[in-house]
């Protein structure tokens, strides 16, 4: 995770101007002309304009207002088998022409350097098309008053309901990105973002003992509608311990309870450390998957390109090859997807111009495929790309980065409720906490927001100081039970960092409420000093 | 766009203040150019060169204060951008918080630009790729680096006659190799100001003997050891610790630097004796800009932690104001004092411990005792009787790093090193600390 990379900063009033098509498609075909007489044998244009609103408040007051705008144009070629990248702001037919020809130059540069040519998956041409984040309220249109107002009356509500502090802010995206390639796409792509994390931070300083509480809300690729919150978009944690949220989101009842839940961790019992049955809300699980599941099956680091930053992964072509590695019980199913409505990941066509799919990634809990892009498409046996390429900005040169990974929901009728029941000796886990794991994906260990811990089949009280170490195998193997759909859900990260020079990018996952056996937690209280 | 000198910035901020019709107004002009080149499986993947220049203006009326910024430097865009950030101000809210702009400040300038540094060019980030990918191949080793140059200055201006101009240069690489089976890993890292102390056969050396030694590491049961620490496996351990040396958060009780009833532990000994921690801006090996970019306060050379005891806290000027205390410029780097001792003297000395080289993914678990959680990663080693006896499998830790400046045997000779996710240029010991807290083992090479 990442702090967002700002571009320049513009009036409100100058967010809604659209840039037209005809434009974009006229500077397109200057750059695809120009790489093409350069002896380019493939190129790819991408002309973006991000905007961004970033809205930060503390207490009750508004720190800072930020509106910010980046246009420019990457131009990607393929000369003599090797890739090329080139970007300007420069954004006239001569500027994106000369940057097609730059392109061209560093391709043949870097060709010396090619131990193979690149082999890109073949992408039907789908001609000039358009895709947008299906909105009802777009977050450009809505006063920034009230948006502060919004942020405000959640701080308040914190502070009443038992906060010392309360911070709030408002992430707001928009990418107005345009592809076109010689393959023959002119696609043109309008996507929203939104994410309103809080945190309300109770002290006692008497005991000089502190606490916080995160927002339990997910990011998403949705309109300002997601805070017009509906009562049918509201879920009572198990044993209403909370209430979470699905398609819309009631800050300030969240904030509420921030506040309060913050006061109560400073009175929760510590945990005894050993072996426990898990109970993990989606809200929580979501990063558990990220990092588990998502990243070690990019096939790019399985290959070994992330060495040097990320890493590399456990899940290896070897294992891959056998058909038979388990990667995680037999109730265990993900599937990747750059489809699901209201997700981050969430697009018409990726930044190879190949339309969004889902496809399995473990299948009855074994590994069965990964991420690919256009150039990895072979080496896993694909006929065509998954669709994983992304850039974070029209100067960045474009790479696989991670879809939608979720856990498929399971097929007997569960709640979240019923699945407590038949926990002996447990703990329930909401929200995100501390994570971290290694460069393969082997160990990890993960902390929430809130922990309940389940006595003979019921929630018996608060906990605090937990954290879950395990291994990303043995924990899947360990999946003993998942809810059905009806508790399914996403989380996601909004700032997902990958790559050097670092590039952000942002994610979803799904799941559904799911029980993990015989963990191990740990105890992470300390005395210092 | 081209970067600017002293007197074309001058006369732009100039140009920009005259325009700004608000109570206030400040300027910040970064400029820079950024060469890179990275590898992997023994080829280039990617390299490129990035060139930028961003004006940022920051206008007030009262206490509503409104930014933009721009990268175009006619009159007609200056003007635009002016006007925008004043409509941004009109806006926005009032804050209380908000302070006037600072006065004149002084500003003695330090050694930050190299001219070396700034002479790199593509045929010199290939031969560091191509140094490191030969020598990889020759011991029949996967490599994967990254080098990345930077040539750059900053301008700050205000309208209370605030001026400050200075260019910068500085490098860093990181290059990780990796044997063939994937059963050694060695890493390394080099940060310089100077391109004439950055040796790319040197430093991929180092990676390339760590990943040999590496191979058949063998189990140690998690627990508490004595640990070498190299100083790229502390600085993020450190740089986060320092990270949260903000007064605001221990007054208002939510800092492990808090007090019990109130107040923070100013002046109260937290550490080990030995451990003595300061900013300089004009330090010899990691100079940094005399000013504060966002405050625009002139930086001093300041002791942090001096015999063990804490010496000084970040005071922003809102608090500095509030409390009756200096307010302080954000610090730019951290410089810790260690001893004569390389790293094979740490080890010749050691009875039994383990030897770090890096440490990765570290997160913090609890921020009221600074618990942080990480893992080893390219080149663990038992050390026995004086003598690296054989690869280790890696670490997860959960450590606070109060308790590991607390448990210090022994400090080794400072180093220069960045730092992945850290804001400071460091220098840094090797240290030899007691009862590290491994918590679990990694099959992760």
């Amino acid at each position: 995770m990442l702090v967002p990379v700002f571009g320049n900063a513009i009036a409100a009033e100058e967010l809604m101007n659209p840039v037209a098509p005809a434009f974009k498609k006229s500077l397109a075909d200057a750059a695809l002309n120009s790489a093409t007489k350069a002896g380019a044998s493939y190129c790819d244009v991408r002309i973006g304009r991000y905007l961004n609103q970033f809205i930060t408040t503390r207490n009750l007051n508004v720190e800072n207002i930020v509106n910010t705008e980046s246009s420019g144009v990457g131009v990607r070629v393929i000369a003599n088998g090797a890739y090329g990248f080139a970007s300007t702001n420069d954004m006239s037919p001569d500027g994106v022409a000369n940057a097609a020809r730059q392109a061209v130059a560093i391709a043949r540069a870097n060709a010396r350097l090619q131990t193979e040519p690149l082999h890109m998956a073949p992408v039907q041409g789908v001609g000039e098309v358009s895709w947008a984040t299906p909105y009802t309220r777009d977050w450009r249109t809505v006063p920034i008053k009230e948006k502060a107002d919004m942020l405000i009356a959640a701080n308040k509500a914190g502070l009443d309901a038992g906060a010392s502090f309360m911070e709030s802010r408002l992430f707001q995206v928009n990418q107005q990105k345009y592809f076109a390639s010689t393959d023959g796409s002119y696609i043109d792509q309008d996507i929203h973002r939104l994410w309103a994390p809080l945190t309300a931070t109770a002290v006692d300083k008497a005991t000089n003992k502190f606490r916080t509480r995160d927002s339990l809300a997910a990011p998403v690729g949705m309109g300002f509608e997601y805070f017009d919150a509906r009562p049918e978009h509201k879920v009572q944690a198990a044993g209403g311990v909370t209430t979470l949220y699905t398609r819309s989101y009631d800050l300030i009842e969240d904030a509420r309870a921030a506040g309060r839940q913050a006061r109560e961790k400073l009175g929760a019992k510590s945990v005894e450390p050993g072996k426990y049955d898990l109970v993990l809300s989606p809200e929580h699980l979501f990063l558990t998957i990220h990092e588990s599941v998502g990243h070690p099956t990019e096939l790019d680091r399985v290959l070994g390109y992330e060495a040097n930053y990320a890493g590399t992964s456990f899940a290896s072509l070897d294992k891959w090859r056998t058909r038979k590695f388990k990667f995680g019980s037999e109730r265990v199913n993900f599937i990747a997807d750059k489809t699901t409505p209201g997700s981050l990941g969430a697009v018409g066509y990726d930044d190879e111009g190949v339309p969004a799919k889902r496809w399995d990634i473990i299948k009855d809990g074994i590994l069965v495929n990964y991420q690919a892009t256009r150039d990895q498409a072979h080496i896993i046996g694909e006929k065509e790309s998954h669709g994983c390429s992304y850039a974070d900005s029209w100067s960045s040169v474009q790479f696989q980065r991670m879809p939608n990974v979720s856990l498929a929901a399971g097929k007997e009728r569960l709640t979240p409720d019923e699945m407590v029941k038949d926990v002996k000796k447990g703990i329930y886990i909401l929200g995100r906490g501390s994570y971290s794991i290694d460069q393969q994906r082997y160990n990890f260990q993960f902390g929430g927001q809130l922990y309940f811990e389940i006595k003979n089949g019921k929630i018996t009280g608060p906990l605090e100081d937990v954290a879950y170490q395990s291994n990303t195998q043995e924990f899947w193997n360990a999946c003993s039970a998942i809810c059905d759909e009806r508790d399914w859900r996403m989380g996601g990260s909004f700032f997902d960092g990958k790559g050097q020079p670092s590039q952000v990018s942002a994610v979803s996952h799904g799941s559904s409420t799911t029980r993990f056996n015989g963990v191990n937690v740990i105890n992470t209280a300390r005395k210092i000093g | 766009m081209k970067q600017l000198n002293q007197d074309e910035a001058r006369r732009i901020c100039e140009r920009v203040i005259g325009f700004s019709k608000a109570d206030e107004c400040r300027v910040l002009i970064n400029g820079n150019r950024t060469g890179n080149i990275r590898y992997a499986q023994n080829s280039v993947s990617t390299a490129g060169l990035n060139e930028n220049v961003q004006l940022t203006v920051s206008v007030a009326f009262g206490k509503r204060q409104g930014t933009a910024s721009l990268n175009e430097f006619d009159d007609r865009s200056l003007e635009k951008a002016v006007r925008r950030a004043e409509d941004v101000a009109r806006l926005a809210p009032e804050n209380p918080e908000f302070l006037p702009a600072i006065g004149k400040q002084e500003f003695r300038a330090s050694a930050t630009f190299n001219k070396d540094t700034a002479a790199i060019d593509p045929e010199f980030r290939a031969e560091v790729a191509s140094h490191s990918i030969d020598a990889g191949r020759k011991n029949k080793l996967v490599t994967a680096g990254f080098f990345v140059d930077t040539t750059g200055f900053e301008t700050i201006a205000n309208s209370n006659g605030v001026f400050g101009h200075q260019e910068f240069t500085n490098l860093s690489f990181t290059c990780t190799a990796r044997t063939e089976d994937g059963r050694g890993s060695g890493w390394v890292t080099r940060y310089a100001n100077d391109a004439r102390r950055f040796d790319a056969r040197e430093a991929s050396a180092v990676a390339i003997e760590k990943a040999l030694r590496s191979v058949e590491a063998k189990a140690l049961e998690p627990g508490r050891y004595t640990v070498i620490l190299e100083p790229a496996a502390t600085s993020e351990i450190i740089g986060r610790m320092f990270g949260a040396f903000d007064a605001r958060q221990a007054d208002e009780g939510r800092s492990f630097l808090s007090k019990k009833g109130g107040g923070n532990r100013l002046g109260e000994k937290l550490f080990d004796e030995q451990v003595n921690v300061w900013a300089d801006p004009w330090d010899k090996d990691v100079p940094v800009r005399p000013w504060d970019s966002s405050s625009m306060l002139a930086r001093e050379r300041t002791d942090i932690i001096k015999n063990g005891k804490v010496a000084s806290l970040d005071y922003s000027r809102y608090w500095a104001a509030r409390q009756k205390a200096r307010a302080s410029g954000r610090h730019g780097n951290m410089i810790m004092a260690g001893g004569s001792k390389s790293m094979e003297e740490l080890i010749a000395s050691t009875k039994k411990g383990v030897l770090v080289t890096r440490t990765w993914y570290i997160r913090t678990v609890d921020p009221q005792s600074l618990l942080l959680t990480g893992l080893t990663r390219d080149g663990t080693f038992y050390v026995e009787n004086g003598k690296i006896k054989h690869p280790i499998k890696n670490f997860r830790f959960n450590e606070s790093p109060v308790s590991m400046l607390n448990n210090l045997d022994e400090l080794g000779k400072p180093q220069v090193i960045g730092g992945d996710e850290v804001r400071f240029q460091m220098v840094i010991p090797p240290m030899k600390v007691r009862d590290f807290n491994f918590t679990s083992l990694s099959d992760a090479v």
